[in-house]
């Protein structure tokens, strides 16, 4: 069993605008200082690049829903090991 | 008599691959996140010392390959092979940029002598030690991968070419492929945390 689905040719190149674009707000924001912000705006800039990338270059769309439930597993886990790292280390 | 084959669980098989490597990076993005909270006047300059425009130069180049990886893998399901390797070897010419563009990076930082261990770098305050110690360690390790799925690549060129990656089955394609985009995921968090936010 393979995909049934073909991705066209130019939703990758749309996609890859948009991570382009992404990219270049991501630059422009760090030239504004926004200091404590500065951290918080890239990161969530980068997760919105890592979904999109996620979703149409590594497949997931066309995937079983269980791919997507493994994938937000891991992550989860890994934000709760940065949040009782955090707690623990801010905590001492 | 046709061999038993399950794509499905051969992609499985990858992902969960890439959970591992995921958690390995996610290990040193950990520390990263807190020595920098320790340490964030020090990180701050330290960050001036990159060269962003080499940082952003690179990051254009691995998110082009990473959309001609995945273009290439609709030429193959489409049975257009030619366009299936010039795909593939867009996308190494675009690592061989990366890696071009990296020597260039580190070629400079040793040549005015900062590196791992080096008397400069010793002599440096303990955070700035700490920054450029995540930084060559974290781009050398992305570079360790990128040079991985290069080969990878390769061989997966090649197998088009000879026609045993094909319309029918083309699962190391999209494995490769997958190995590729993680080298990009990675990036994209690497990129701004230590090339932008200065």
């Amino acid at each position: 069993m393979t995909h049934t689905e073909i991705q066209d040719y130019r939703v990758y190149g749309w996609v890859l605008l948009a991570l382009l674009i992404l990219t270049t707000i991501t630059i422009t924001v760090t030239w504004i200082d926004l200091s404590a912000l500065t951290v918080l705006v890239a990161l969530i800039i980068a997760s919105v690049k890592s979904f999109i990338v996620l979703r149409h270059f590594m497949h997931l769309k066309f995937e079983s829903k269980l791919f997507t439930v493994f994938v937000v597993m891991v992550l989860g886990i890994y934000t709760l090991v940065i949040a009782l790292t955090f707690f623990d280390y801010l905590m001492r | 008599m046709e061999m038993h084959r399950d794509d499905i669980g051969a992609r499985l098989g990858m992902w969960i691959f890439i959970f591992t490597e995921i958690l390995l990076f996610g290990g040193l993005f950990l520390v990263y996140a807190v020595m920098r909270n320790r340490y964030s006047v020090e990180f701050h300059q330290a960050a001036h010392q990159l060269n962003a425009f080499i940082g952003t130069l690179n990051t254009v180049v691995l998110l082009l390959s990473s959309a001609t990886v995945a273009m290439s893998v609709t030429a193959v399901q489409r049975g257009e092979k030619r366009k299936g390797v010039m795909f593939i070897l867009i996308t190494l010419v675009c690592a061989g940029i990366f890696l071009f563009n990296k020597y260039l990076e580190w070629g400079h930082k040793i040549s005015i002598g900062l590196y791992p261990g080096s008397e400069m770098m010793i002599g440096l305050k303990y955070g700035y030690i700490l920054f450029f110690s995540l930084y060559f360690f974290m781009t050398g390790l992305h570079m360790l991968h990128l040079l991985v799925g290069s080969i990878i690549l390769t061989i997966v060129m090649v197998k088009i070419q000879i026609g045993t990656i094909n319309a029918g089955k083309y699962t190391l394609l999209e494995n490769g492929g997958l190995y590729w985009h993680l080298v990009d995921l990675i990036w994209i968090f690497l990129f701004p945390l230590l090339y932008l936010i200065t």
